[in-house]
């Protein structure tokens, strides 16, 4: 049984791992900072996630899976904050979108109109 | 089947990758003109030393190398870019020609005297057979910590470790001598941000900022038995109080903690070390030898069931040694890193003022 | 064996993200690729910690994870605001201040 468990934990690690470099790949290949923060960070949390589940089963119960729980509740809370923090500020900057075609209104430019008449 | 492949040497072929990417980040930070960018290549670079650190069984100093490093540094690099130009000047290549022919001529010596080094983790050199062995067999008796590089650093060479402290000390002072000892706290409001909306920052960090100072805590306190002790868990509370000043403002920071509360704890870490020493000399010993800690009619009686056998109630002596230096270790590591980080980034605020009014 | 493979595909993806770092024609690329480096280096210690068999190392890899989110917030505030210490508002704290 724990065999199995070790095999299926390998499984799910490698899968993790697959996640990662496809994301990785994309953060090469992607034309735009923001399609970039989207590669990264989806396939950091998904990767990781799975990578840090497939340890937990090949470790079996103990002192461990607590501090990989505690990897994953760390990973989960920081990686998105980070992501997000990442656009605003690239956003905040000025850096135009390469793809999609939309208007920008910018938060300051969007105080001047009253609510529920905002640029579309 | 989860082990290591017998067909190649895993160990090998990872240390042959980290060290390919070490040198080509080192290639690209000297490569680039612009000193932001190298800031962040710096990061990697230590994050992928941390890790080849890692690689050669040495956690310790991969933690200390990964929260330094890539943390602590890089921040008060940023403050220091702040104050300075972020493009380093196009120099003349000529001028690179003695320096170059000095690094090739001694590294190629180093090179050379490296290969009568004997293999690493060999078993029967000098540092292995003579003083390493000395001691990892005595250690157990002598302190009774299972962690016998803590035991080495804060008992063994506990003098060094204190010298390491004083310098630390020193570097604090020194920054704050010369870049101001930061804004005080009642000065004119923040000056006006960008309308961003930064919700969700605020909230991850009122959740993590505990988090990281109570993991401080547990890597302070876990140095006896794993990788830890007070460098790295001093590290760890500065860069809460670090994050802190990051999303909250640096005034709310220094109202929090202020400076001269930083400066007195970096004072107050030093003096409980040297203190320790001072205590020991008076029951009797040398200057921390922290078998004397206590004065020797205590030692007889405190239970041996205590410490887990008769023969190791003479341990009392060496764990609430090691304990209060580590204690002092992280109280000093801690507010020297936070007055550097009040000094650069507290200048900056002033400057703008200073330019404001004008 | 499965976990050598893991080890050997988080150091390709860390590759890749050198390249970005070095590539990335604006500053927010670095910072991105200096994340997603911290992240993945965090995964690599635990699986570098099981596959020499020392679980110990996981201490450093929670310990990475948290460093690795104060040197971004460190890095995206320095390159957006120019500045360390101007605290981050919100829309809440604006709208307050001008009424």
């Amino acid at each position: 049984m724990a065999d199995v468990l070790a095999w299926i934990g390998g499984g799910f690690v490698v899968v993790g791992v697959a996640l990662s470099v496809l994301g990785a790949v994309g953060v090469l290949r992607f034309p735009d900072v923001y399609t970039r923060i989207h590669a990264a960070s989806i396939t950091d949390t998904g990767g990781a996630s799975l990578v840090l589940l497939g340890l937990c089963l090949i470790s079996g119960f103990s002192l461990i899976t607590l501090k990989l729980a505690l990897i994953w509740a760390f990973v989960m809370l920081t990686a998105p904050v980070a992501a997000n923090a990442l656009a605003n500020a690239a956003f905040g900057s000025g850096h135009k979108p390469r793809i999609g075609a939309f208007q920008i209104v910018r938060t300051d430019e969007r105080r001047k109109t009253p609510r529920g008449t905002d640029a579309t | 089947m989860i082990a290591e492949p017998t067909f190649f040497d895993v160990n090998l072929a990872i240390d042959i990758v980290l060290l390919v990417m070490l040198l080509v980040v080192a290639g690209a930070i000297v490569r680039t003109r612009s000193l932001l960018t190298a800031i962040i290549l710096f990061g990697i670079y230590s994050l992928v030393s941390a890790v080849w650190l890692v690689v050669m069984d040495a956690p310790d100093v991969a933690f200390t190398e990964a929260v330094v490093g890539a943390g602590i540094s890089t921040i008060v690099l940023l403050g220091a870019i702040l104050l300075t130009r972020g493009e380093a000047e196009r120099g003349d290549w000529r001028r690179l020609i003695a320096p170059a022919l000095v690094c090739v001529t001694v590294g190629g010596v180093l090179i050379y005297a490296a290969t009568g080094l004997p293999a690493l983790g060999d078993a029967s050199s000098p540092v292995n057979a003579y003083v390493g062995r000395a001691y990892l067999e005595a250690a157990p008796n002598d302190i009774g910590v299972p962690n016998t590089v803590t035991a080495v650093l804060a008992s063994y060479r506990g003098f060094d470790t204190f010298g390491e402290v004083v310098v630390i000390f020193a570097a604090g002072v020194g920054v704050a001598l010369m870049l101001g000892f930061g804004p005080r706290a009642s000065l004119a409001p923040p000056p006006q941000v960008m309308g961003d909306h930064h919700v969700v920052l605020r909230v991850a960090a009122k959740l993590l900022i505990p988090l990281i100072a109570l993991y401080a805590l547990y890597v302070q306190f876990h140095g006896d038995l794993g990788a830890g002790g007070g460098f790295q868990a001093g590290v760890i509370m500065a860069a809460a109080v670090i994050l802190h000043a990051l999303v909250f403002g640096l005034r709310e920071t220094m109202a929090a903690v202020t400076p001269k509360v930083a400066r007195s704890v970096a004072s107050l870490g030093v003096l409980l070390y040297a203190g320790v020493g001072v205590v020991c000399m008076m029951n009797g010993g040398l200057f921390l030898d922290y078998d004397y800690l206590f004065p020797p009619h205590i030692e007889k009686e405190i239970p041996g069931w205590l410490l887990g056998g008769p023969e190791s109630a003479h341990h009392w002596g060496q764990h609430f040694g090691i304990m209060l230096i580590e204690l002092g270790v992280l109280l000093t590591v801690a507010a020297t890193m936070v007055t550097i980080f009040y000094g650069f980034a507290g200048r900056s605020v002033d400057d703008a003022q200073r330019e404001a009014k004008r | 064996m499965l976990l050598a493979a893991g080890a050997a595909g988080l150091l390709a993806a860390m590759a890749m993200m050198i390249v970005r770092a070095i590539m990335g024609p604006s500053h927010y690329d670095r910072i991105l690729a200096v994340n997603s480096f911290g992240t993945k280096t965090v995964l690599l210690l635990a699986l570098v910690g099981f596959l020499f068999g020392r679980p110990a190392f996981l201490d450093i890899a929670i310990v990475y994870a948290l460093i690795n989110f104060v040197t971004t917030i460190a890095l995206m505030k320095f390159f957006r605001y120019r500045s360390l210490a101007q605290p981050l508002a919100t829309r809440a704290d604006e709208e307050a201040r001008h009424g």
